[in-house]
């Protein structure tokens, strides 16, 4: 059926009515539109209004009831942000909005442009000690590899995704389901990632991570090791060993210096794997999704068999994960066998402190982007002084209204946390490539001196004039006001 | 890629926001905070798989009904085909003139079987269904253009009338029309009633053969569009008094037909700022027009 329509009529598959949309229009749903033969996403411009951040959630695109209020905005309470603003995408023409506007007696502009990413992807930290797969490994969605596993980071593993080699360098199939998974993580949904020879993920921003369908509860407080040092006075007396059971290193309350200090007596308890220091083991068992971050589900088969010589009938031991999430106690009986109790009260507590101290575990996820020449050509026409004014921090790039890190070094490469931008964002182009809004700050006069687009600066009382496609949203209070110019220091 | 459904509750914390593709509704039902919680939760249910529902018969959706032609087979799709079955002897009509009626009508089922609510109303972009309990009433504004927010009139629903559906349409809107109204809003008995006969009478409201109206081929705008080769208005340029009062005259004529069959209770037609109001001669009708000076510049 495809063949009969122009050959600029993309078919649009963000919902299942699968409109065949042709050059200039939208599909029935008028949010998803055919320009210049891509499929666009065409959400109302968004406009923060610091008036509206307190306590006011985010409203993001589609509210068709048109509950204006009628209200005529005072110009310095209101960033236009790049979302829905359009891009200068291919040309190098000036960005589709700069905007003057005044604050504390200063004018400054803000130059306005949703930039196409080819060169992009997310940094996901995972909050988990459960081992989800080897460093290195690919990781994949719908089947097609999307990134790798990187380092482990305390209480975390990271994983790359995205970047140029997967959205253009593999197979189209690969570069689609790649863009997709960025677009979903970046806009706040959630994606499943299978690591090779590792776990299952479901992940989305700013929610706890989901390993293998198990909802993870809890980041660890430490090491194995180092919660037998933060724990050993509140269990000494209550209990006569403790192992606290880490993939990373697995710690023994009767061997540890924090043990010994208190004056615990040796139990003789014997520990799978590689003995570090007295008291810290590694390798106890394989990494897994069991206790600690092992495989193992049993923990006494970390246990090698209490010896005569040293233990003794009645004997107490707690075993017990580094997130208190997993626990069991034993008393030895007359054969010197572990057997199974009732946690008793007194350890209880113990073991809800570990648990207490646990930070909620969470998925981050941080756009990471360069902003190309043609980009930076949309806001000067010497694109590298844009470069210089930014590392020099005259200039403030902030994504939606939220700040960007940037990196140190050539290029403006930036990293924002999704979470801390308006809801959906992010859109993308089938080049692949992912759309996000970037918005550039800095004071008129320095505007002029890099080479800006002074002719094409428009006050923003004008720009808000245009009311039909905008939408207003409350700023985030977290984040610092867009138009404030920075106080000489850097920010956060 | 298909984006997930977007659920969630507007600003305001009473209203509740369902999106899916092409389907937007704005749902808002009283009662205890309880019984609330539990019609929303019952509208998401339903809500959820609507739009893979009706995408599984679209091209069946989107054929032209005759008498004896085959019915479809999901119950909102049924719905759209009884509401515009009455229609089909005498135009050509398709069962997605009454779409997003018969989702609202859907969504609305679904919560008053869940909870006994005071009233509530489901608007799908203007096409409202609505339930009220004795006592009850509803006050709507209408808006004659969906770029321009100023009211032109409000309707009035109560328990004790038969209305339960509101419907608007018009070349302005997000759907085609083949006729030149701003606006032609209908109250009848449910959603899907009113969104069918607002189509049909604001097809009627027209001036055939005027070449200040532009008309495109619906296919050539949307190339799955239903309504195929037929011409539908893109713009239409400012007419004389005499000629509003001409179009007006065709669609009310419709309107009156319909409203003795007893398909609607009635209808308020809007063209460059004039508005006719049609309703069986024994009642007061439910809609009130606001007096409107003209300024000119």
């Amino acid at each position: 059926m495809a063949d009969v329509f122009p050959p600029d009529t993309v078919r649009c598959d963000a919902c299942p009515v699968l409109c065949y949309i042709k050059r200039g229009h939208a599909g029935a749903c008028d949010r998803y539109a055919n320009i210049e033969g891509q499929l666009v996403r065409v959400d109302p411009h968004i406009l923060l209004d610091r008036a509206k951040s307190q306590g006011t959630p985010l409203v993001p695109f589609l509210e068709r009831e048109g509950d204006w209020d009628g209200k005529i905005m005072k110009g310095q309470d209101t960033f236009v942000t790049a979302i829905g603003a359009g891009t200068t995408y291919p040309d190098y023409k000036p960005a589709p909005f700069i905007v003057s506007s005044e604050i504390e007696g200063v004018d400054m502009v803000t130059v306005v442009t949703e930039g196409i990413f080819s060169y992009c992807g997310v940094k996901l930290k995972i909050d988990t000690d459960r081992h989800l797969g080897p460093e290195r490994k690919l990781v994949r969605a719908q089947g097609e590899p999307v990134g790798h596993v990187t380092t482990a980071e305390y209480g975390s593993q990271m994983l790359s995704l995205g970047g140029v080699h997967h959205l253009t360098g593999g197979t189209k199939s690969e570069g689609r389901v790649t863009c997709e998974t960025l677009l979903d993580l970046c806009n706040g949904k959630e994606v499943e990632l299978t690591i090779e020879g590792g776990a299952t993920v479901r992940a989305a921003a700013g929610q706890p991570p989901i390993v293998n369908g198990q909802r993870e509860d809890r980041m660890r407080v430490g090491c194995g090791s180092a919660t037998i040092g933060m724990f050993a006075k509140q269990w000494f007396g209550k209990v006569d060993d403790v192992v606290v059971v880490d993939d990373h290193i697995t710690g023994v309350l009767s061997e540890h210096q924090a043990g010994k200090l208190l004056g615990v007596r040796e139990t003789g308890i014997a520990v799978q794997g590689r003995r570090s220091t007295p008291g810290r083991y590694f390798q106890v068992a394989e990494p897994g999704t069991g206790w600690g971050g092992t495989n193992i589900s049993d923990p006494l088969t970390i246990l090698k068999p209490f010896k005569a010589k040293f233990a003794w009938p009645h004997l107490r031991l707690l075993m017990v994960s580094t997130t208190g999430e997993q626990h069991a106690y034993y008393e030895l009986d007359e054969q010197l066998q572990p057997v199974e109790k009732e946690l008793p009260d007194g350890l209880k507590e113990s073991v809800a402190r570990i648990r207490e101290n646990c930070e909620p575990a969470l998925t981050t996820v941080l756009f990471m982007g360069g902003a190309g020449g043609s980009l930076r050509a949309g806001v000067t026409e010497n694109p590298v002084r844009l470069t210089e004014s930014v590392k020099r921090k005259l200039t403030r790039v902030t994504c939606g209204g939220a700040p960007a890190y940037i990196w140190p070094g050539g290029g403006i490469t930036f990293m924002v946390d999704v979470t801390r931008m308006p809801e959906n964002a992010f859109g993308y182009v089938p080049t692949p490539a992912l759309v996000a809004p970037i918005e550039f700050t800095l004071k008129k006069d320095d505007y002029a001196l890099l080479g800006g687009h002074v002719n094409f600066v428009r006050p923003l009382l004008e720009v808000l004039e245009e009311k039909e496609r905008q939408r207003q949203v409350g700023a985030l209070p977290q984040n610092p006001w867009p138009l404030k110019p920075y106080a000489g220091s850097s920010e956060s | 890629m298909r984006e997930p459904a977007l659920i969630r509750m507007l600003p305001d914390g009473c209203r509740l926001h369902l999106h899916d593709g092409p389907i937007d509704l704005v749902v808002e039902a009283s009662g205890s905070r309880e019984t609330v919680s539990i019609a929303y939760e019952a509208a998401t249910r339903r809500f959820v798989s609507i739009l893979d529902e009706l995408c599984a018969e679209l091209s069946l959706l989107r054929s032209q009904v005759t008498r004896g032609s085959r019915s479809p087979n999901g119950t909102i799709a049924r719905c759209m085909y009884a509401a515009v079955l009455p229609y089909c002897e005498t135009r050509f009509i398709t069962p997605m003139a009454a779409v997003a009626g018969s989702v609202a009508e859907a969504v609305l089922q679904s919560m008053i079987v869940a909870a006994r609510l005071e009233r509530a109303y489901v608007n799908n972009g203007g096409d409202i269904a609505i339930h009220l309990s004795p006592g009850q009433s509803y006050r709507i504004g209408m808006v004659e253009r969906p770029d321009r927010l100023s009211f032109f009139g409000s309707a009035e629903v109560s328990a004790d009338g038969t209305v339960r559906g509101i419907a608007t349409s018009g070349w302005r809107g997000r759907s085609f029309s083949l006729g030149i109204a701003d606006a032609v809003t209908v109250l009848a008995g449910s959603a899907s009633a009113a969104d069918a006969a607002a189509t049909v009478i604001a097809n009627a409201v027209d001036l055939p053969g005027h070449t200040g109206i532009i008309r495109i081929p619906a296919r050539e705008i949307c190339p799955e569009s239903d309504l195929g080769d037929l011409q539908v208005t893109r713009s239409v340029c400012p007419l004389a008094g005499s000629e509003i009062e001409a179009a007006l005259d065709s669609g009310a004529g419709i309107a009156s037909l319909l409203v003795e069959e007893g398909l609607i209770d009635s209808a308020a037609l809007g063209l460059q700022g004039q508005t006719r109001v049609v309703a069986s001669a024994q009642q007061t009708p439910s809609f009130d027009l606001m007096q409107r000076s003209l300024l000119h510049a």
